[in-house]
């Protein structure tokens, strides 16, 4: 056991917990992030995306010990913020949600591509999306929800 | 349960290596899937890990110059996103680079890690093999470099020893106007190769001045035939093309696939042809 600080979603944390731990388990049952889901936990699903220093990240697949100082942010981090909230109307309207077990992770994704790139077209949405996997929507749907947040969201990214 | 260290800086990791030989991890992308255990539970190491991916003094990829020629050095913890990224990345391993898995790993994972993993079907290892890349490996006080060919002694296996880390990737950086790497895999995203292949060549004054033909996951480490290679020298783009069913012939001496989960070895060696055969073809028509 150790005690290892992190930002988390813009606060500062520390959790008590052996380095090795995987850093999904840490969101998930130390901090109640439940956000997070685990699909396949072996980095192919990406239902356990989170952001590590700006950048999308699977989580399953990162110890604790090594994000000692990074910056996370869950979709708990950018549910309420304006760019989280648009994102998730935006899959609203284009029907992008079935059972929602992806949607969290998708959202990631989609911040993240925003980030880079604001306004994608198709084939880099497609790209960006290419490690999430949604066994419900046949992702056309999903593409459209970027596709719509990216054009509600000019102002914002 | 086993240690983990975090050091704070590539001296103390060496030391650590030293002392306690902890297996280094980077992005954990390898490490930590191999190594899973139930969900909620801890990972099943059996030996003590030494995390580096947040060492700063590797994580940097610059272009060096000396003598008229060119370096690309990518440190030891550069990711994959990195590499792919930057402007000077040979087109072959921006290639490799990007056909591996999906953007969220390649934002984490290293190209070292992807080397030091030694797997046969390890797409980075293809494209450094016919780009001539030399590893860089250091331990308290002192430090080698060798040829990707000798670092790399099997499935899983390298030179490596357990007081040593790898701090860098050095990747000349040589003229080529032929460039081809193709992965084969079972969909886009996430799959592993059945197969790859690698093709870079130059000319000079009409006439092969360079090549290198790499095949990934057609048997136990890379393979490539420098002998075989020397023979397509000085060939002008029309001799190329007469000469294609013996080269290809050639190769299916050196091409002995297996038999794995993924792919068959029947199919392997035909894919491999065949791809060869293509870079051939689009070779000769460049001159
Ligand atoms: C879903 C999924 C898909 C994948 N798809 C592909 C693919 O298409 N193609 C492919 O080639 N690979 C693929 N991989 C494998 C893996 O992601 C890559 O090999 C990756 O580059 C490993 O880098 P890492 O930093 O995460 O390695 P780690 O897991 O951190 O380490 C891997 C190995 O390298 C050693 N190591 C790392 N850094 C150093 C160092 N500086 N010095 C000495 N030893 C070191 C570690 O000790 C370990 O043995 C995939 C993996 C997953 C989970
Ligand atoms: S749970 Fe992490 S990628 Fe599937
Ligand atoms: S909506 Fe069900 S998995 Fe994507």
């Amino acid at each position: 056991m150790k005690e290892i600080k992190f930002i988390l979603n813009g606060k500062e944390v520390s959790v008590e917990a052996d380095p090795l731990k995987r850093l999904l388990d840490v969101l998930r049952e130390d901090k109640r992030m439940t956000g997070v889901k685990e699909g396949c936990g072996e980095g192919e699903c990406g239902a356990c995306s989170v952001l590590m220093n700006g950048v999308l990240v699977n989580s399953c697949m990162i110890p604790l010990g090594a994000v000692e100082e990074a910056e996370i942010v869950t979709p708990e981090g950018i549910r309420e913020t304006e760019k989280g909230k648009l994102i998730i109307d935006a899959f609203g309207d284009a029907g992008a949600v079935q059972c929602g077990f992806c949607t969290p992770g998708m959202m990631m994704a989609t911040e993240a591509l925003l980030t880079i790139n604001k306004t994608p077209e198709e084939e880099e949405i497609r790209e960006a999306l290419s490690g999430n996997l949604c066994r419900c929507t046949g992702y056309d749907l999903i593409v459209k929800g970027v596709q719509i947040a990216s054009e509600r969201g000019k102002d914002l990214w | 349960m086993v240690d983990s260290y975090r050091p704070k800086d590539l001296k103390e990791a060496l030391s650590i290596r030293a002392e306690h030989g902890a297996m280094p991890l980077a992005g954990g992308t390898d490490l930590m899937v191999r190594y899973q255990s139930w969900t909620g539970t801890l990972p099943l190491f059996k030996n003590s890990i030494m995390f580096i991916g947040h060492l700063k003094e590797m994580k940097y990829i610059k272009k060096e110059a000396k003598d008229k020629t060119s370096t690309l050095v990518i440190g030891g913890t550069a990711t994959l996103t990195s590499v792919a990224n930057h402007p000077e990345t040979p087109v072959v391993l921006k290639e490799a680079v990007l056909s591996i898995a999906a953007p969220a790993l390649r934002n984490n994972a290293t190209l070292t890690g992807n080397i030091c993993n030694a797997s046969p079907a390890g797409d980075s290892i293809c494209a450094l093999y016919a780009l001539d890349a030399v590893i860089v490996i250091e331990k308290t006080g002192s430090r080698r470099e060798v040829p990707i060919t000798e670092f790399i002694t099997g499935p899983g296996r390298t030179v490596l020893a357990e007081s040593e880390l790898v701090t860098a990737i050095k990747v000349p950086l040589k003229a080529s106007s032929v460039n081809n790497f193709t992965k084969v895999g079972t969909r886009k995203a996430n799959a592993l190769s059945k197969l790859s292949f690698t093709g870079v060549a130059d000319y000079k004054n009409g006439r092969v001045d360079s090549i290198a033909l790499t095949f990934g996951a057609v048997g136990p480490t890379v393979v490539r035939s420098v002998e075989l290679e020397k023979k397509l020298k000085g060939l002008s783009g029309s001799e190329i093309e007469t000469k294609i069913s013996a080269i290809l012939e050639d190769y299916s001496t050196v091409i002995v696939p297996i038999d794995d989960q993924r792919s068959s070895a029947v199919y392997r060696k035909k894919v491999a042809l065949n791809l060869l055969e293509k870079y051939l073809r689009e070779l000769s028509r460049h001159e």
